[in-house]
């Protein structure tokens, strides 16, 4: 049975602790290890904040949508924007790459959430936006033996 | 939330902080620590992160921004009480390359040698 929640926010920073914290609640029926769910938070975090700063250049008119699905012991989460879009994916994946170093911005974000989730997809264009999709399973961890 | 203190001992700032660590509350911190750094003329810094329970990206930033800032002084960054979510991020980072990790407070107050008993 698929589970499946939605909420938007303004690209405010003091919404990033309500939005993680929403995904984490959302997640919890599947019992994850505190290790994983602190994990499920951060790349919530990033893609959120990465919404804010660079596709919205902090303006709180712009909106923040996250939705997300639970299926078989795994979470799926969109996090869109209507910004200002990504010029270069490959590039800014790149560990320490950003673009706002006068923001003291460390480059770390898309890094982290490729780490912290088992699989990432971005999406963008420089006339509607950005979408930033990751997996992760909570539930249900399939043992690898050799 | 994120609550900071700051307590200096000779040359090494001590900077506290509790709650989570994201983009909200990392320009506070920013201004509080270079605050701190230039009142009490600070060498070395000290992080004790151990009532932090989350920090991102925006974490990393600003302590790597007052990395830069204490380096160029000739000082050095210690960073005490990680939890596991926030040691990854630093592994990740590279940022263990170019601090120092303690247990505890008192462990990075004894190596700069600005522990109680220095005088005796
Ligand atoms: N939603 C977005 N809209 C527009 N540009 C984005 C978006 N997300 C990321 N970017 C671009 O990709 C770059 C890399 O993002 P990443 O999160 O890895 O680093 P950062 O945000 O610059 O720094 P950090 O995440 O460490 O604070 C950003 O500097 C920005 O140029
Ligand atoms: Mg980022």
């Amino acid at each position: 049975m698929q589970n499946a929640m939605n909420v938007s926010f303004n690209a405010l920073g003091e919404n990033e602790a309500f939005s993680r914290v929403a995904v984490a609640s959302f997640a919890a029926k599947l019992n994850p290890t505190v290790d994983d769910l602190a994990e499920l938070k951060t790349a919530v975090s990033e893609a959120v904040t990465n919404a804010i700063i660079h596709g919205y250049d902090s303006n709180p008119a712009g909106i923040v949508y996250i939705s997300a699905t639970i299926e078989d012991g795994e979470i799926d989460v969109v996090v869109r924007d209507e910004g200002q879009g990504i010029g270069n994916i490959e590039q800014a994946k790149e560990p320490l790459f950003t673009t706002r170093p006068e923001m003291e911005r460390a480059g770390m974000g898309f890094t982290i959430m490729e780490h912290f989730t088992d699989r990432l997809e971005i999406e963008s264009s420089t006339s509607s936006g950005t979408v930033v999709r990751f997996k992760k399973r909570l539930a249900g961890k399939r043992v690898n033996c050799v | 939330m994120v609550t900071m203190k700051a307590e200096a001992q000779g040359k090494v700032l001590i900077i506290r902080l509790t709650g989570e660590l994201d983009h909200y509350y990392s320009e506070q911190v920013k201004e509080f620590t270079e605050q701190q750094i230039d009142a009490n003329q600070s060498q070395h810094l000290i992080w004790n992160l151990s009532g932090l329970p989350f920090m991102d990206s925006s974490g990393l930033g600003v302590i790597l921004g007052r990395y830069r800032q204490v380096n160029e002084m000739g000082g050095s960054v210690t960073v005490c009480g990680l939890n596991t979510q926030v040691k990854r991020l630093f592994q990740l980072s590279g940022l263990f390359k170019i601090m120092y990790v303690d247990q505890t407070e008192q462990e990075a107050l004894d190596r700069l040698g600005e522990s109680s008993c220095k005088t005796l």
